[in-house]
């Protein structure tokens, strides 16, 4: 199989058509020192219905979410999938196009990033969104680096609290050009960072503090007062948003945020073992110039008719080259699709029932395993997950959960050593009262 | 048309009405999909949220029915040209059939809807998956491991110097310089300079591979690495490729490989053989997955024995039979997004590399390499061949002597293949040469089809001598037609007035 329509009578015509014999004479200017002269040791080739057979084998090895209850969270998400995304996805005029450079034949996909740009911007209550980055990692990251370019200081803040892939990821990009990424630690009674505490960490070397809202531990932090503090001190803030929970509280725009960036995973993708999700990216229209990324814009052909451009592309890697604003080229164009149509369906009535209906199952599954014998690590305003303190390692909780098929949260014991009996558990609009309360019973019974 | 004649039923196609945004659509009030309902019992909203800040206003999103939603989106999708509508031999992108099975194993519930979170023990299908995929890869490339985290090839780019310069300050050396060929991708420059290399551009010889002694010139001990596409953007495999390993090796740099042009190789040469020691493969375009309209990608990083060290966390170990997530790797990069790549895509490539096996593999190139000549062969006459040799699996033409004849450009030439139902090819692309049009048939094109789009374009230069004027107004007969570009930037307008 090679997809491919040649007969032997097609390939003997076209090399005869070139003067050929073979069609090893194609490579004859490949040095013979560098040709590879036996077959690649790789397995020959299978019909649709072997591999079909092999990869579904390989799938149902994977405790997915359509078998088993998921509470686990950290940034990827068990949400609802309206029935209607995944065939808008896989028409292959979608699927099967590319970047929108010839844009007389690129409307449907240029048209759906202006639709994308405004429904993030709404969100956000940002001024300007660009078309999508690879994921919300990423998208801090090249948010890191645009305050530092913008501000010229060579250092950013962010509390422990921020995702630690997202705390990594920056610092990676940071790295290459010896930035540096400086942590604060956080109230551990409050699990959510200080005004105060910033405002004694922030110098005037830092161009930007980076926040999650909520944090990595479910956490709603204090963002207008966080904002505030950055702003004294000349720096900008960056917020770290899960996109569902922009349905029920306040904007970060509204509350002072800079730069917005999020993962939209939740937006109508699935959870793909941590990918493809995609980034989400905005700002204050003054930052429209310097952001990394596709942007779609709007403007008129030679008629007079409306239509979308790529535009200020002069930012970009194939035009500016080595002084681009970032070497970005493929995004996650399709996922940024995904979350369009998602958040179309959902309109702002459902967007905040999803919200709201996560609030209250997780509300409740933390009284639950508290009843059970858990404790809140924070006592903090939260939203869908929360950090449970259990008086047991996690992993014993985790080993009965997936005897009886639930997914019931995460160890932190790689990423933070110190909690080494806790249990991030995450609660979307997806989990039922049952679930939850056996989810309970799981833990009394972990603990027992 | 080619040899035989078709068959039309005369159909055309719906006819073009212009599809107002979504937001067009929307009424106060209206609904589309009702998520699930909580069956707990109930809170206050404002009780389970004290002390965090409510929104006050909702975010303005549509107010749309589904049955709104679905056509908006079908018809936007009708206004796309696409791989599954019609030939897209844009170069350096390989737009190559994206075969259906990929799309039917990623869509997997097992795949598609795993936490990255389970514990490894209850992910041992996906961990098989990719460490089985990494094998794949190193074999391909020729190198010891591969990374399969990045989620673009201009990722892997970022994450590929990111070990070259972490490997120089392991040995204790600050190496400043990147070179790149002045007919690289523009991604090769842009991941150099974002993490701080200073840029330094080599000239291309007379046979379009890097000129010896220009590189010669800017070799020294600051030399970090040189970025190189083999066969390169001209389509044209680089002889000297041992030699330029060689001087590069000589002055301690290393040799960087943008995979962006690997369907030309595959099972013929491999990067490590080539003398590379990082590679990154898009697989996106070399393994089959769909683009997308510019993504998701994925761009795997493969690296030789002395470079392991550096590769970002986590990779996938196996460890007495079980798969296991090793992030132990004290001169890691660390790690350049979320989670372990994009997983999805992953299993698409694995599908498609399962699909065609080794001789498979190769058998694709050599088709497209086939398909690349057979179409330069058909074109040799309607255009200037800068560089007159056989070509890998793309090739660039010059469209400069029809510029001088009828002022008629390449981008004209481009606009009106539209009208022709082809998309076309990458424009003035490389740089180096005037008028470019790079093309890449790729091995899943018929031949009839690259005679047809050969007598497309022939056609159009014939009408150039004609009546340049019309091609100037070109595309007639798509959704729109050119877009003031300039306006878009000048005044520009990025969101639509609802929100």
């Amino acid at each position: 199989m090679t997809y491919a329509p040649h007969t032997d009578e097609d390939r003997q015509a076209m090399l005869a058509a070139l003067g050929l014999s073979s069609v090893e004479e194609l490579f004859r200017d490949i040095p013979e020192e560098v040709r590879l002269r036996r077959p690649l040791d790789i397995p020959p080739g299978e019909s649709e219905a072997a591999l079909r057979r092999r990869l579904g084998a390989m799938a149902r090895r994977n405790a997915s979410a359509d078998r088993y209850v998921c509470f686990l969270g950290g940034g990827v998400y068990d949400h609802y999938i309206p029935a209607a995304i995944p065939p808008l996805l896989s028409r292959g005029e979608f699927l099967t196009a590319y970047t929108p450079y010839q844009p007389e034949v690129s409307q449907g996909t240029l048209q759906s990033i202006l639709e994308f740009q405004t429904m993030i911007c709404a969100l956000t209550g940002m001024d300007v969104a660009n078309a999508s980055m690879y994921d919300g990692a990423s998208a801090a990251a090249e948010a890191a680096l645009m305050a530092v370019d913008m501000a010229g200081r060579d250092r950013l803040l962010a509390p422990r609290t921020v995702a630690p892939d997202v705390r990594e990821t920056v610092r990676t990009y940071l790295s290459g050009r010896g930035y540096a990424l400086d942590e604060v630690e956080v109230d551990p009674a409050a699990g959510r960072l200080d005004p105060e505490r910033l405002a004694d960490a922030l110098t005037d070397r830092h161009a930007a503090v980076i926040v999650g809202y909520p944090n990595f531990f479910g956490v709603v932090e204090d963002l207008a007062a966080l904002a505030a503090v950055a702003h004294e001190r000349g720096a900008l803030l960056i917020a770290a948003c899960d996109p569902i929970a922009l349905g029920i509280f306040e904007s970060p725009g509204a509350l002072g945020a800079d730069i917005v960036v999020g993962d939209g995973q939740a937006l109508g993708n699935p959870m793909n073992f941590g990918g493809p999700s995609f980034g989400f990216f905005a700002a204050r229209e003054a930052f429209l110039r310097r952001m990394p990324g596709r942007i779609a814009g709007r403007t008129v052909d030679r008629d007079g008719t409306p239509g979308c451009v790529l535009t200020l592309q002069t930012r970009e890697q194939h035009i500016r080259r080595a002084r681009a604003t970032s070497n970005i080229c493929t995004n996650n164009a399709l996922n940024a699709l995904a979350a369009t149509i998602y958040l179309s369906l959902l309109g702002p009535a459902g967007l905040r029932e999803v919200a709201a209906a996560c609030l209250q199952n997780a509300h409740y599954a933390a009284e639950r395993l508290e009843a059970a014998g858990a404790r809140l690590a924070y006592r903090a305003p939260f939203f869908k997950e929360f950090l449970l303190e259990l008086p047991c390692p996690p992993e014993d909780v985790i080993r009965r959960g997936l005897e009886r098929g639930i997914l019931a949260g995460r160890s932190l014991r790689r990423e933070y050593p110190e909690l080494d009996r806790h249990l991030l558990v995450a609660v979307t609009e997806q989990r039922t009262r049952e679930e939850i309360e056996a989810l309970a019973g799981i833990v009394e019974e972990a603990i027992r | 048309m080619s040899e035989r004649q078709a068959q039309e039923t005369g159909a055309r196609g719906l006819v073009g009405l212009p599809e107002p945004t979504i937001y067009d659509r929307s009424r106060p009030g209206r609904r589309g999909v009702r998520p699930p309902r909580p069956d707990v019992p109930e809170r206050p909203v404002e009780e389970l949220a004290a002390g965090a800040p409510l929104r006050r206003e909702p975010p303005a999103l549509p107010e749309v029915s589904e049955n709104q939603v679905v056509r908006h989106y079908t018809r936007l999708s009708q206004l796309n040209y696409a791989v599954d509508t019609g030939f897209y031999p844009l170069g350096s992108c390989t737009m190559k059939y994206n075969p259906r099975i990929n799309e039917e194993m990623a869509s997997l519930p097992g795949f598609a809807q795993l936490h990255p979170a389970v514990p490894e023990e209850a992910a041992q299908g996906a961990l098989q998956l990719m460490w089985e995929l990494e094998r794949y890869l190193a074999e391909i490339a020729g190198m010891a491991r591969v990374s399969l985290q990045p989620a673009a090839g201009a990722q892997g780019e970022l994450c590929g110097m990111l070990i070259i310069r972490k490997y120089h300050e392991s040995r204790g050396e600050r190496r400043r310089k990147v070179l790149v060929p002045d007919s690289a991708h523009g991604t090769n420059p842009a991941t150099a300079a974002m993490i701080g290399f200073d840029v330094v551009e080599v000239a291309s010889d007379a046979r379009g591979g890097v000129d010896l002694a220009d590189l010669s010139r800017h070799l020294d001990e600051d030399v970090a690495a040189l970025m190189l596409t083999n066969p390169n953007t001209l389509g044209l495999f680089d002889e000297n490729i041992v030699e330029v390993a060689r001087r590069v090796h000589a002055v301690g740099g290393l040799l960087y490989y943008d995979g962006a042009n690997a369907n030309a190789i595959m099972g013929v040469s491999r990067p490590g053989d080539m003398g590379f020691d990082v590679v990154h493969f898009n697989l996106h375009k070399t393994f089959s997955t769909p683009h997308g309209m510019g993504g998701p990608g994925s761009g795997p990083v493969g690296v030789k024995e002395a470079l392991v060290p550096f590769l970002p966390v986590p990779l996938v170990e196996r460890r007495g039979g079980q798969f296991v997530l090793d992030y132990d790797r004290p001169q890691t990069i660390g790690r350049l997004r979320s989670a372990y790549g994009n997983f999805g895509v992953l299993v698409r490539a694995y599908t498609y590399i399962r699909a065609l096996g080794a001789e498979g593999l190769r058998r694709v190139s050599e088709d497209a390499v086939l398909n690349a000549n057979y179409l330069l062969h058909l074109l040799r006459d309607t255009f200037d061949v800068p560089f007159d040799r056989l070509c890998m699996h793309e090739f660039v033409v010059s469209a400069t002597p029809v510029k001088q004849r009828t002022g008629v450009r390449a981008l004209d030439i481009a606009k009106r293949l539209l009208d022709h139902g082809y998309h076309s090819p990458t424009v003035y692309f490389p740089l180096i040469v005037d008028e470019a049009l790079m093309i890449e048939p790729t091995e899943t094109e018929t031949k009839e089809t690259l005679e047809d789009y050969a007598q497309a374009l022939k056609a159009i230069v014939a009408e150039a001598e004609e009546n340049p004027e019309a091609l100037r107004q070109a595309p007639t007969r798509t959704p729109v037609r050119r877009l003031d570009e300039a306006g878009a930037a000048r005044r520009p307008v990025v969101r639509l007035d609802r929100g």
